[in-house]
């Protein structure tokens, strides 16, 4: 149990996947300008990291490792991967056409997001167990919701700042913004070691 | 287009790092020395080029609907391929890249080229294409590495350079360790990018892509809109 909420709590803040490791840094420079759609991506983000999560660990441990093929796990991963949106999307839109609605347009954005891909591959190279993975997915989601939520609140008030100079406007003053963030993000590291002691 | 332009539009006019804003997570990522950044550059070159010669030769077999899953494919083929060389032949190079050797799958550099030349022209314009994008991707993230490298730890071309590369500040001054960590990547590379904007006045941002360059057209209702062209970005 406090190996599965130190797990949880460490990708959430001392190693948050956008800010820390710089995975899936596309969708949160591009998607954060609006808070609804921060919500709406982070929410698509968390859904599909855990349904990802879920079948790609026991593909590596009961077909892969038995037989030996650990190496096409890069090809294997990314194939489900990009299957798995498809196939949330289809179901979304059949069922569930409001949640459709709200996370629809973010679903084909998923597939190249490298959080989803570096989450699966994490998990296996820690060694995580399959429990323990699970959980590690929905911590690096709502990390990635966390990120994106505050980063958006930022960047509302950037678009209102007339004093920006010229050369600055658009992403270099949003990565200098970012950059702030991390670096309060920061103020995090040894905190969750410290609880866990 | 002459075959020279095709080759060098890559390295400055539309530089995939610091023009197109393409494949942002290892530049940020991996740069935390020079020889790592060009190690990573000189990765992703290698599978770029390899994937437009092959993308460009099945252009007319894959069928339009499975284009993506059929670019992926070929894609995670050379990077596995990639991933086996470095492990064999530079294995500290593979540490420290790590997790971003298998995600060079998903740099919107290498799907972006696929889908917006290498499934549209011949096989040599396409080599040169990822030759060109790949030296261009290489220069940018070598040049980041520099910069991280000197203000971060003090010495330069660690790796390069003996092992521990040149003591620039020669023990006089502190190094800000900051630089190496992460709100120091995002922080050089926001001022890059500005440097870009300042010497060509704008003119490189402003690029807008079409919707037929897109990955997502087929998803997207073109009256929306669209936020898939810059988070594709």
């Amino acid at each position: 149990m406090t190996a599965i909420l130190s797990i949880m709590l460490a990708v959430i803040l001392t190693n948050n996947y956008v800010l820390n490791q710089f995975l899936g840094i596309c969708p949160f420079l591009g998607v954060s300008k609006k808070l609804d759609s921060a919500v709406g991506m982070g929410g698509a983000v968390i859904f599909v990291m855990l349904m990802a999560t879920a079948v790609t660990w026991p593909i590596q441990k009961l077909i892969l490792d038995p037989l030996n093929i650990g190496y096409l796990q890069t090809i294997v991963f990314i194939l489900i991967i990009a299957s798995l949106v498809q196939l949330v999307e289809m179901t979304l839109k059949k069922f569930m056409p409001p949640l459709y609605k709200s996370l629809g347009v973010f679903l084909p954005l998923i597939t190249t997001n490298c959080a989803v891909l570096g989450l699966t591959i994490n998990c296996i190279n820690d060694g995580l167990t399959y429990v323990q993975s699970l959980f590690c997915a929905i911590g690096a989601g709502i990390g990635f919701l966390l990120a994106m939520v505050l980063f958006a609140g930022m960047r509302e008030k950037l678009e209102t700042n007339t004093g920006i100079p010229e050369c600055f406007k658009g992403i270099p003053i949003t990565l200098v913004a970012a950059s702030i963030l991390a670096m309060s993000f920061m103020a995090f590291s040894g905190v969750v070691d410290a609880i866990f002691a | 287009m002459n075959k020279l332009s095709i080759l060098t539009k890559g390295i400055i006019k539309e530089n995939p790092v610091l023009v197109l804003l393409l494949g942002c997570c290892p530049t940020l990522a991996v740069t935390t020395s020079c020889f790592n950044g060009l190690g990573m550059g000189v990765s992703t070159l290698a599978v770029l080029v390899c994937a437009n010669i092959v993308i460009s030769l099945l252009r007319n077999i894959i069928p339009d609907k499975v284009r993506i899953p059929c670019f992926i494919v070929v894609i995670a083929a050379f990077v596995t391929i990639v991933q086996f060389a470095l492990k064999a032949y530079m294995p500290e190079l593979d540490k420290a890249l790590g997790l971003f050797i298998p995600l060079i799958v998903v740099n919107c550099i290498i799907l972006g080229r696929a889908e917006m030349f290498a499934s549209k022209n011949g096989v040599i314009d396409s080599a040169l294409d990822g030759i060109g994008m790949g030296i261009g991707f290489t220069l940018a993230l070598g040049l980041m590495g520099l910069i991280r490298e000197f203000l971060g730890s003090g010495y330069i071309l660690a790796g390069i350079v003996g092992v521990n590369g040149i003591n620039v500040y020669a023990d006089i001054a502190t190094p800000a360790g900051i630089f190496m960590l992460a709100p120091g990547g995002f922080f050089i590379f926001g001022i890059m990018i500005a440097a870009v904007n300042f010497f060509t006045k704008g003119k490189g941002t402003k690029k807008e892509f079409s919707c037929e360059g897109c990955l997502f057209a087929g998803s997207c209702n073109p009256e929306d809109k669209c936020e898939g062209k810059e988070a594709d970005a």
